[in-house]
């Protein structure tokens, strides 16, 4: 009995290493090539009906910027908030995330929305299973190889937003620095993931603040989160020891503001640039401003072709010049002159003369970029397709709306 | 002289209670706990308390749908509540069936992920059952062994191993991270479903069905008539009645253990392979604890069980609806859930002892 009990458990360690062990996922030689997309049925207004299923609830920044955008695109086109769209908070990124995506779907939504990287797969589950149910997994990016074509993805484009809002602190930069009260231009960014979304965030933040002080040098922390209020508060506490003047975030909480706030108040020359949402009420003093991204700009085309019938595109990216991102009101304390230098960017964004990842701006590992492969198609992290350097840019959210930006430039130091 | 004053309230132990007694106590409980939460509702929210409880009605049962979730999850967890039954019947606190189950489920999940193209899916799946019942059964031995021959304190120990399994997911969830970035493994054998449950009788969920309720008798009639039934209740009664009896009090221990377990993480099995096909440590999701209600509630009868467990389940998707129908958030729901599970609660104790009030006679029942 002891000797087979004994066998048996030495089967299962060999067979749960086994499986443990095993991580080569299997390996597609040809690439897939896009299902062509087709017309389908115009949608009467009345008849729409929209689920939204939100990773957290209105007490995180990401979701309301959701939540707002959708609101904002229903009451453009006329559609009913309260009758037509169902909200569905705090759901987790696993298979709950299916069954309310099934549940949305048997409740008659026509469109259902998630929005949140991890729900992607448990949304593209429900979309083999619902072919004539649109569904967008915002921030994801799969839609285009899906083998079901009823599904969206859809992501602004952050960085302009990130860059412009990088302009902000440099201004606020270059003045203490003139005025003496700082030498050394030492910025921190609580991140969230250590994943091209946040990275492609921070390097085009970074970018901003140069183009101000190009001397500026800049540390980031990961919190492993995308909400934790007490880990981004500790994370910039963190920094602002080390002494980082300007506090950076792409995570969805107002942890690291608030901390900010408090080192302000006890009277640390340091400020924070927040996101998703006006950082202002948290940090009256300390918040210049906030990269925000505008949902409803996204929202409003996809329901219009829901609405119209008309192909309904695999990726929605949309940046400056459609309104698809911006930042939120300077803090009193911004520099002198920010605004105009902010509407000169904006402009400048707006009219193509000025591009966030000119590989003329940066160098890795001091040299300059000049390939970039954006799409993993097997699953090693390592691009194969898709070239995303034109003419000496790193086109970012061109290829698909996810972010794929994810080259470490040099200035920039990953603490963890 | 007796100068001391009789305490205006006394308790006492009752006489055991005829069975309708003791559930007309429960339904009452049930009732009393509705319209404190009623009350709760309409003080909060200012909503009608009966538009609230016809909204978790319906998110339980609203459509077909809605129901096989609530009966697949009820399977789930009446499952681990099965798992757990032996263990706290011998009186062993397994309070660590979360770890069984994940342990089960991680197994699962990287038999599925490794072998999902090279094996039959009913051949992977009777691998993977048999697997995971071995790493459940693991487990479940490790802190009955400690028990039997070092007399660890199990409740620790098996609490402890939770965080060892908790851990080791999230470290299986980086490894197999699908897309990459994610977080999460997204749904394994998406395309080919390789290694998924078939459908039974025509059902999404018959397998877990099936399973769950053969699982269910197969306890019962163990726990009732089987001669190792009987051990597991003489070692609960009393260890040293059981030694007098010449009963081996370290094995039954750690056989019990090893059933526990290995039952569990056949619950982490059809949680991945029957319902979620991915991995996460919600896979387990707090069950393992909620579980043990489960068990005790029902005093280890495992068809009382379904109805414990059916309840449990109906109340939290009905939470679930709640918040988004009524745009509460889910605090409020779980108020409420909190609030019906201390009536429950609460009544088992006056199904076992009576409150005598001052002056009353002691005899007056």
């Amino acid at each position: 009995m002891k000797k087979f009990l004994a066998m048996l458990l030495a089967l299962v360690m060999v067979l749960g290493l086994a499986a443990c062990g095993e991580n080569t996922p299997t390996n597609e030689a040809e690439w897939p090539t896009p299902l062509p997309r087709e017309a389908r049925d115009p949608i009467e207004k009345a008849d729409l009906k929209i689920g939204l299923i939100c990773v957290h609830d209105i007490n995180s920044g990401y979701d309301v910027a959701h939540i707002d955008g959708l609101t904002a695109a229903c009451e453009a086109l006329g559609i009913d908030v309260a009758s037509q769209v169902i909200f569905k908070y705090n759901i987790p990124e696993d298979e709950s995330c299916y069954d309310t995506a099934v549940d949305l779907a048997e409740a008659g939504c026509n469109i259902i929305i998630s929005n949140s990287y991890g729900h992607q797969s448990y949304t593209m589950q429900a979309a083999s299973e619902y072919p004539d149910i649109i569904f967008v997994a915002a921030t994801g990016d799969t839609a285009a190889y899906e083998p079901v074509v009823n599904t969206v993805n859809a992501f602004p484009y952050t960085f302009q937003s990130r860059y412009v809002s990088g302009v902000v602190a440099g201004m606020k930069l270059k003045e203490l620095m003139d005025a003496g009260t700082v030498t050394d231009p030492y910025v921190g960014y609580v991140g969230a993931f250590p994943y091209a979304e946040v990275v492609s965030g921070y390097t085009a933040f970074f970018l901003g603040i140069q183009s101000i002080v190009p001397e500026a040098h800049m540390d980031v922390t990961f919190t492993n989160s995308w909400y934790d209020p007490t880990a981004e508060g500790e994370a910039a506490n963190a920094l602002m020891a080390k002494g980082c003047v300007i506090i950076g975030q792409h995570a969805d909480s107002t942890g690291a503001p608030s901390a900010v706030q408090a080192q302000f108040e006890a009277g640390k020359t340091v400020f924070s640039v927040g996101y998703n949402i006006d950082m202002l009420a948290v940090a009256p003093d300390a918040a210049l401003t906030s990269a925000q991204n505008n949902w409803s700009a996204i929202y409003t085309p996809i329901l219009e072709h829901m609405i119209s019938g008309e192909v309904m595109p695999a990726d929605v990216a949309l940046g400056a010049e459609n309104d698809g991102v911006m930042i939120s009101t300077l803090g009193p304390n911004c520099a002198e002159g920010t605004q105009e230098k902010v509407d000169e960017v904006w402009g400048k964004l707006k009219d193509g003369s000025l591009k966030v990842f000119d590989t003329a701006n940066f160098t890795v590992d001091g040299e300059k970029v000049t390939t970039f492969m954006a799409l993993d198609m097997n699953g090693d992290f390592v691009g194969d397709i898709g070239e995303a350097i034109v003419d000496g840019v790193f086109e970012e959210s061109v290829i698909r709306s996810a972010p794929y930006f994810s080259l470490r430039i040099d200035g920039i130091t990953e603490l963890n | 002289m007796n100068n001391k004053k009789e305490p205006l309230l006394r308790i006492a132990k009752r006489d055991l209670l005829p069975w309708y007694n003791a559930y007309g106590i429960r339904l009452a409980a049930v009732l009393v706990s509705l319209v404190v939460s009623g009350l709760f509702i309409f003080a909060v929210t200012k909503l009608n308390p009966v538009a609230v409880y016809e909204a978790i009605f319906d998110g339980a049962f609203g459509s077909p749908r809605r129901s096989w979730v609530t009966v697949r999850d009820t399977m789930m967890l009446l499952c681990i509540g099965i798992g757990l039954a032996p263990a706290f019947k011998m009186k062993f606190w397994n309070i660590g069936a979360e770890g069984q189950v994940l342990v089960g489920g991680i197994v699962t999940a990287g038999l599925m992920r490794a072998l999902g193209s090279s094996l039959p899916t009913p051949v992977l799946l009777a691998l993977m059952a048999v697997v995971s019942l071995l790493a459940g059964a693991l487990w479940g031995i490790i802190p009955a062994t400690f028990k039997a021959v070092w007399n660890t304190n199990e409740t620790l120990f098996t609490l402890m191993m939770n965080y060892v399994a908790i851990q080791l997911t999230s470290y299986c969830v980086a490894l197999w991270e699908n897309p990459f970035g994610s977080n999460t493994v997204g749904i394994i054998n998406q395309k080919t479903k390789a290694g998924w449950f078939p459908r039974v009788f025509g059902l999404d969920y018959g397998l877990n069905i099936l399973l769950v309720l053969v699982l269910a008798v197969g306890m019962f009639i163990y726990l009732k008539y089987s001669k190792q039934g009987y051990e597991i209740s003489v070692v609960g009664d009393s260890e040293r009645t059981a030694r007098y009896a010449g009963i081996n009090v370290k094995k039954v221990t750690i056989r019990t253990m090893a059933i526990s377990g290995a039952i569990c993480g056949m619950a982490g099995f059809i949680a991945v392979a029957g319902s979620s096909h991915t991995i996460s440590t919600s896979t387990a999701g707090g069950r393992g604890f909620t579980a043990i209600i489960v068990a005790w509630l029902a005093q280890f009868n495992t068809f009382v069980m379904i109805l414990i467990s059916l309840l449990l389940v109906f109340l939290q998707k009905g939470a679930i609806q709640i918040a988004s129908q009524f745009n509460l958030n889910d605090y409020a729901s779980q108020i409420i859930t909190g609030i019906i599970l201390f009536f429950i609660l609460g009544s088992e104790f006056f199904i076992n002892y009576r409150v005598i009030l001052r002056g009353r006679k002691e005899a007056a029942k």
